[in-house]
């Protein structure tokens, strides 16, 4: 039986972990991320959970003690944003490498500087090389799903990857919805008993993580962990049907919202999403065929089934919620564009820097970008293609 | 209490066949502070990135009999918290046996405790983690070829402190690392080096790894390298060490300080510079004025400890 609730989407990844009693929690508080440690605090000082949580003095500590307790043998994770997330980069590369299964929380904030609390994807996207698969959720809903399916595809045994869930900080983290949870039962049978391999805790046998690998070594293990990234695409399919079947809520690589007939298309992550659909809702009584992909799988990256979905569209702008400076625009709209190309696509596709350090997106704002890509379809001609929205002055 | 004996009989828990430096102190320090381990328990031991760490665990091969988990250089400890929290929670779900018990002992150089690591190490001591933290303190970053750290003596020639025209080595005097642990109100922290019949160090050790919580055992292990000294000459080395009370032997038990042994005459700290080559510089007639520092130095230090101890 499904229960009907209201909850932050801090709150609604708490109670998922809370349903999934993980065993070992390091954390360390930053904003907005905060409240999922803190919540989960609570519930191991009142006995809802067996977890062992260790309140480390770094996130370079948390996910190096996270690394220390998946290597042990235990079901482990963190959570952090930004700063946080760019100070426990080096450990992020040593979890992937060393093919440990654990999950990162990740509640989406700006990097600095300036310092800035709100929300943008410049923290995940920083990350994006490190190895780690990466979940992204529109709204609470999708936050609380992503969470309850992270174990599965990471301590599946074609996989043992990390795994970060992503979500808006604020617009998404601290908002409050509507929000529908699985029966502590169900959630507990879905993930299941974590059975690992091999790990140091075993008295039956010993094992040793980390080796220092010379020349000889090195590019194998390289090898074999992209091999693991992209076994990931086919367990996140099969975790999000069985998903799927268990809650009636369907996931996949990314969502399409009336891409089928649309003429012009957006493509994003995260919130601002939602906002997206209801200009799209809008436009459509109009007799415009637009339509939005939004990604929910940025890694791996499903670059041939976007381009397949996007192979009618007239003109695209893909929307990045961080700068990757390279005077090119975003990180989504270098892969999203490479896609396209090596699929020959003829569309025009311009790349839109938006909403960094939570600068609001409306209704209004994503009107304006279809009105331009009509524009763009009608000339042919797609003029700069690094833009910014919503800049003032 | 184990006999020396006992503690000789047992096997090696780190294999020859490694490719540490002939003559290493810090394989001197884990293979015997690993001896202090019960044979029926199993250990997880964690190693900060170092000369240790790369020349133990060269892949495909490892030395180490126990299981094992090198990190990174600066995140041991909280590598270490990881794993002892794991093992609660196996302990405490009953997927561990009752006598299957496992100890926690984390090996670093100087670089990777007194410096880099030593955010991680701190807050895992604050945190009471029951886990050993061992310090081979070399006096400096070895592996990466003798620059400085906050280990290393005053006046020591390094590669980021040469000697040169207008340099006589490290400037600063060293932090006094484990009286930094003491302070983090830890149940045992103690100093030991390799002396005599290394009683003294089994003893630590065990005391270190059969206390419950958090241990720090800081042991000077010299470098041939670093410290350009006559390699079989190590025992020689260690016991000036001690004898000048540069490296005095202490313990701390629950905040009571207690000397395990006090020279009887002690010795100028000349004696134990002299036989190095990173102190050369000090023995020119123009710079006796530096070993003069020096000795008011470890004297001052010494002086301190003795009043805690009293």
């Amino acid at each position: 039986m499904a229960k009907r609730e209201r909850l932050s989407g801090n709150e609604a990844v708490a109670i998922a972990l809370k349903q999934i009693n993980p065993d070992v929690f390091p954390a360390f508080p930053i904003t907005p991320s905060t409240e999922i440690p803190q919540y989960f605090a609570s519930f191991v000082a009142n006995g809802l959970v067996d977890t062992e949580f260790i309140p480390v003095e770094s996130e370079h500590s948390s996910m190096s003690a996270a690394i220390g307790a998946s290597a042990a043998g235990a079901r482990a994770l963190t959570a952090t944003s930004s700063a946080g997330l760019a100070y426990m980069w080096e450990p992020l590369y040593l979890a992937a490498s060393n093919r440990l299964p654990l999950v990162l929380a990740v509640v989406n904030r700006a990097l600095s500087g300036p310092i800035n609390i709100n929300c943008d994807h410049s923290d995940s996207m920083g990350a994006r090389d490190s190895g780690f698969i990466q979940l992204y959720a529109e709204n609470n809903q999708e936050a609380y799903d992503n969470m309850v399916q992270a174990f599965r595809i990471s301590e599946h045994k074609d996989v043992q990857l990390p795994v970060m869930i992503c979500q808006d900080g604020f617009i998404t983290s601290h908002a409050v919805e509507n929000i529908t949870l699985l029966e502590d039962k169900e959630v507990k049978d879905f993930v299941g008993e974590y059975e690992p391999e091999n790990y140091l805790l075993n008295p039956a046998c010993p094992t040793a993580v980390g080796p220092y690998s010379v020349t000889d070594y090195y590019m194998e293990a390289k090898r074999a962990q992209a091999e693991a990234m992209k076994n990931a695409k086919d367990v996140i399919l099969e975790v999000a049907k069985e998903f799927g079947d268990l809650s009636g809520r369907n996931y996949g690589f990314f969502e399409s919202y009336h891409l089928e007939d649309a003429e012009y298309a957006v493509v994003m992550i995260g919130s601002a999403a939602g906002t997206t659909k209801d200009t799209i809702d809008q436009l459509r009584k109009q007799g415009v065929k637009a339509g939005l992909l939004k990604l929910r799988v940025f890694r791996p990256f499903p670059a041939e089934e976007i381009a397949e979905a996007l192979k009618n569209v007239k003109a695209v702008a893909i929307m990045d919620r961080a700068d990757s400076f390279s005077n090119q625009g975003g990180p989504l709209g270098a892969e999203v564009m490479s896609a396209m190309y090596r699929k020959h696509l003829q569309a025009e596709a311009i790349n839109i820097v938006y909403g960094l350090g939570g600068r609001d997106v409306t209704v209004e704002d994503m009107g304006e970008v279809f009105a331009e890509l009509a524009r763009i379809a009608k000339t042919g001609e797609a003029g700069d293609t690094y833009r910014f929205m919503g800049v003032r002055g | 209490m184990t006999s020396l004996k006992e503690f000789m009989d047992r096997p090696d828990r780190l294999a020859p066949g490694h490719r540490m430096c002939a003559g290493c102190g810090a394989t001197i320090a884990a293979r015997n502070v690993l001896k202090a381990v019960k044979p029926e328990d199993h250990v997880v031991v964690t190693n900060a990135t170092g000369c240790m760490e790369v020349s133990t665990f060269m892949y495909p091969y490892t030395a180490w009999q126990d299981s094992y988990i090198h990190n990174a250089f600066e995140n041991a400890s909280a590598t270490t918290s990881g794993v002892e929290a794991a093992y609660k929670l196996m302990k405490k779900k009953g997927k561990l046996k009752e006598d299957e018990n496992f100890k926690f002992i984390t090996f670093g150089g100087d670089g990777g405790t007194y410096d880099i690591g030593f955010q991680s190490l701190s807050g895992a001591m604050e945190r009471n983690c029951d886990y050993t933290y061992v310090c081979y303190d070399n006096g400096a970053y070895m592996n990466t070829g003798i620059q400085r750290s906050s280990a290393t003596p005053m006046y020591a020639d390094t590669t980021t402190t040469p000697v040169g025209s207008k340099s006589n080595g490290k400037p600063q005097n060293r932090k006094d690392l484990t009286n930094i642990l003491v302070e983090h109100d830890i149940p045992y922290a103690a100093q030991t080096t390799f002396f005599k019949n290394f009683s003294d160090l089994y003893k630590k050790s065990e005391k270190a790894i059969y206390t419950k919580g958090a241990s720090f055992l800081n042991i000077m292990t010299p470098c041939p390298r670093g410290w350009r000294y006559n390699t079989p000459e190590i025992m020689d080395i260690c016991e000036l060490a001690v004898e000048t009370c540069y490296w005095p032997m202490y313990e701390v038990e629950n905040g009571v300080f207690r000397l395990t042994y006090e020279p009887k005459k002690k010795l100028p700290v000349e004696e134990f510079l002299v036989k190095q080559g990173r102190f050369k510089h000090l023995f020119k007639p123009e710079n006796e004025h530096l070993i003069e520092e020096f000795q008011m130095e470890v004297d001052r230090r010494w002086e301190n400890l003795l009043k805690r101890c009293r």
